[in-house]
């Protein structure tokens, strides 16, 4: 029998040296376990850029489309709605900048879209996930004052006005998530993908 | 042309003498899956033929653009017909229930037929279509007796007419058996273009069935590498402790 | 000690104060000794851990994916090899996985013929383990259902229409099995169940028996010698080592080879010529058309032989009966063999000649057998497959003559080698 020290050491090496080594390989195998996690190319398919014609939308309307299992609103404001995002940020919302909110660098804006007259927002309320109400009519009753047209989710009781600013004072964090989205014609909509990159 | 063609017919003659009991012997379709033009070859012939009447279901668009190399909107342009989606299957244009009325059957899909019949026999089976009046499409094939499908490649490989020799059964009954298939009228290409034709369309097809294919040798190779490695450390690691044990 | 050792360490004794985990590896690992002789025929306990554990590990992320619905679930498989990211290894791992469970388990109990480890005292382990074998002749069986191709529907359709043979309850028997009158949707979803939870917790809980019953009486090994005999000083047997390190550090090597071997078959050959994934499974299962060729799948093409060599109707019985019968007979007597073995020796390696000849006709026979089993009958297999049967009959029914009659060699007292 050799000196035990030397045995020792060289068993502490060669053991560590396997089980290092089988660790990665425990790591490499774990890699398609894992993997297998991610959306298979059936989920991609299906949460693909979806095309809207909105050449029958008209103003102060809103159509509702399907993307990745959510709604997606695109609304055709008036003139007078859009007049009506002005004068009240500052007091009345949580967001007005929408620094803390979801959106495309285009949708950081007044109007959070592209183009004033087009708005285009995922229909699910920052709270808890329920789909809010399109309440567009000025003043409508219930609603507080002032009322410049908006959203109102029935779950909770969460505001937003026409460009999906929340309110302060409701449950829902913050502003509702604008998809990236691009115009391909004047009348057909892309969601799901825009000029910068895909979703 | 004549001796090409003779020699094709003396190919056919022996690639098809009959086996002794599950048909007749199979040509060899010597796929390669390394030959990516190949593939790429068979691709169009796959979507330009077959996708007619056949469903791919398993097989996505843009799976075939990414694993083959070919562009998108190549893709887009050239080898869709039933969708404008990239991620969508390869879906069948015919109605399921027009195809049983037109064919007494729905073609099947053939996104696993490489893996269930095999690639020798899908590339015989494309070569050995014959003339046959008796059929409703005009057509037969020994590989698939009194198959519903019409030679839809005659353009491409021309006909081909079947040469019967007696046979004196045990009952002492004389029958005409299909001795060999001989060219016939000539397509669009020599008998031997349209061999490497098809054996292109088989090899694609032999992805079709398993896309995996085409990564798993390689990966093979390096766990076996990294095994190996680890071998060597667990060994060692092993000789060390039972230099203990006598 | 440095302090991440120390910190282990502490959360070791914490545990260890409200768990007998000391105990356990002590018991089971550190203190557990094992004769220090064992040979390659050892290796395959530890490696059918370790097939479990890839099948259980495979399975759950199969399932994960997989719709064991007759309309969806041969697309759901394909889903799996195509859309999901590496759906393709884990499938083939487990497909892999199942035909290597067989191959080390068959080993493993031929090493269990070899040495004699089914004697006194290890009965119970062997009856456990055959337990256990018949557990994983189920799973397998049931698994096979899965992927609702042409053979899983047809063979399901054949081998539960065997239990309607039987007189009397037959019928009644394959209908319950089914839940329906014919192989279907039904049947699908309680084999699925079957197999991704009853049977595994089934396996997985003999595992632990079988286990438990060979640390009661300890390890057999090649010479057949009881170590327990002699032991030293410190009260531990003189052939004996501590499984831990010793047989944790040399089983790793036989993991990692069975690993390569096992990544050979998985990235070169998963198809293993049609062996392992048939050919005609890749074809949709269909009611109404049987494949030209329904055989079972190779692990189970012994007892099919046996079953198929079965042509006479004799006495009141007909023959399909009497394939069920000495089908079911030829594995059920394996129960049998701590009791049929007469030998004052357990090794092989000190059994008398006759022995040796038989156990080498047996292996011979069992083995064609398989091979029959694969191919279509003719009668000149037929044939073949009913003299085999006769010899695989008659090895365990003149086994307690035999091994009475035979001269063994005298028994070494300490292990050889």
């Amino acid at each position: 029998m050799t000196d035990n020290t030397v045995d020792t050491r060289r068993r502490r090496f060669l053991t560590g040296t396997a089980t290092v080594i089988g660790g990665i390989g425990a790591g490499f195998v774990a890699v398609p376990f894992l993997s297998s996690f991610q959306p298979s190319a059936r989920a991609k398919a299906i949460g693909a850029p979806v095309e809207v014609d909105i050449s029958k939308l008209e103003p102060g309307q809103r159509i509702i489309q399907k993307w990745r299992g959510k709604p997606v609103w695109i609304v055709r404001r008036t003139p007078e709605m859009i007049e009506g995002l002005k004068g009240f940020e500052a007091s009345a919302l949580r967001d007005p900048g929408s620094d803390k909110s979801a959106q495309p660098a285009y949708a950081k804006n007044a109007w959070r879209s592209e183009n004033p007259e087009y708005l285009v927002l995922v229909g699910v309320c920052t709270h808890l996930g329920c789909s809010p109400s399109f309440v567009p009519e000025m003043d409508a009753a219930g609603m507080g004052n002032p009322w410049k047209g908006g959203f109102f989710c029935p779950c909770h009781g969460s505001k937003f006005d026409l460009a999906g600013r929340v309110y302060l004072g409701v449950p829902a964090p913050t502003n509702l998530e604008v998809p990236p989205y691009q115009f391909l014609t004047e009348t057909r909509l892309m969601i799901g993908v825009d000029k910068e990159n895909a979703a | 042309m004549r001796r090409v063609t003779l020699f094709s017919a003396l190919v056919l003659c022996c690639g098809l003498a009959w086996a002794s009991t599950e048909g007749p012997k199979l040509l060899n379709a010597n796929v390669d899956l390394g030959n990516r033009a190949g593939l790429q070859n068979g691709a169009k012939l796959f979507l330009n033929y077959c996708v007619s009447c056949h469903s791919a279901s398993f097989m996505r668009y843009n799976r075939v653009a990414a694993d083959l190399g070919i562009p998108e909107d190549e893709v887009k342009r050239s080898l869709m017909f039933t969708t404008d989606k990239i991620g969508d299957t390869m879906q069948v244009a015919m109605k399921g229930t027009d195809a049983e009325q037109w064919f007494g059957i729905q073609p099947p899909d053939l996104s696993v037929t490489a893996r269930s019949r095999g690639s020798d026999w899908i590339y015989s089976y494309l070569l050995s279509f014959y003339t046959d009046p008796t059929r409703p499409t005009g057509v037969n094939n020994p590989y698939l007796p009194g198959a519903a499908m019409p030679h839809i490649l005659w353009e491409l490989g021309g006909t081909k007419k079947a040469v019967y020799h007696k046979v004196k059964g045990e009952d002492g009954h004389e029958s005409e058996v299909l001795a060999h298939l001989e060219a016939d009228k000539p397509g669009r290409l020599s008998e031997v273009e349209f061999q490497r034709e098809m054996r292109d369309l088989v090899a694609f097809m032999v992805y079709l069935g398993e896309p995996a294919k085409l990564v798993r040798y390689a990966l093979g190779v390096k766990v076996l590498l990294f095994l190996s490695v680890l071998w060597v450390a667990v060994y060692l690691m092993k000789r060390e402790y039972w230099k203990d044990v006598h | 000690m440095n302090a991440i050792t120390r910190q282990l360490t502490g959360l070791r004794d914490w545990v260890d104060d409200r768990f007998p985990l000391m105990k356990l590896w002590n018991e089971h690992l550190a203190q557990y000794y094992a004769p220090k002789n064992f040979n390659f025929w050892y290796y395959f306990g530890v490696l059918s851990l370790v097939v479990f554990v890839i099948q259980i590990l495979t399975g759950i992320w199969l399932v994960m994916n997989y719709k064991p619905d007759a309309n969806e679930a041969f697309a759901s498989v394909e889903y799996i090899m195509r859309d999901v990211d590496w759906g393709w290894l884990i499938r083939y791992m487990h497909s892999t996985g199942a035909s290597a469970f067989f191959v080390v388990v068959y080993l493993h109990m031929f090493r269990a013929m070899l040495y004699g480890s089914y004697q006194k005292p290890r009965e119970l382990l062997w009856i456990l383990g055959m337990l256990l074998y018949l557990s994983l002749m189920a799973e397998a069986f049931m698994g096979y259902l899965l992927p609702w191709g042409q053979m899983s529907f047809w063979g399901a359709q054949v081998i539960i229409s065997l239990f309607g043979a039987i007189p009397v309850v037959g019928e009644f028997l394959s209908t319950m099995i089914r839940g329906d009158f014919v192989v279907s949707d039904i049947t699908l979803n309680r084999f699925f169940s079957l197999h991704v939870i009853a049977l595994p917790f089934a396996i997985a809980g003999l595992v632990v028996l079988h286990i438990i019953a060979l640390h009661e009486v300890g390890s057999n090994n090649p010479d057949g010698v009881e170590i327990k005999k002699h032991k030293g000083a410190d009260g531990h047997p003189l052939d004996g080592i501590p499984f831990h390190p010793y047989y944790t550090v040399k089983d790793s090597v036989g993991i990692v080879v069975f690993l390569m071997l096992f990544s050979i078959v998985v990235f070169f050959a998963p198809e293993m010529g049609g062996y392992f994934l048939e050919a005609n499974n890749f074809i949709p299962a269909d009611p109404l058309k049987t494949p030209l060729h329904i055989a079972p799948v190779w692990y189970f093409t012994p007892f099919y032989s046996i079953l198929r060599a079965n042509t006479v109707n004799f006495f009141w019985l007909d023959a399909k009966l009497w394939g069920v019968i000495f089908m079911g007979l030829g594995v059920m007597v394996l129960f049998l063999l701590p009791w049929l073995d007469r030998s004052p020796v357990r090794s092989i390696r000190y059994r008398g000649k006759l022995y040796k000849l038989a156990l080498g006709i047996f292996v011979v026979c069992f083995l064609i057998l398989g091979y029959l089993g694969v191919l279509p009958p003719t009668p000149g297999r037929t044939l073949a497959a009913q003299i085999c049967t006769v010899i695989y009959f008659l090895f365990f029914l003149l086994m307690p003559v035999i091994t009475k009659l035979d001269r063994t060699l005298p028994v070494p007292d300490r292990v050889t080698h």
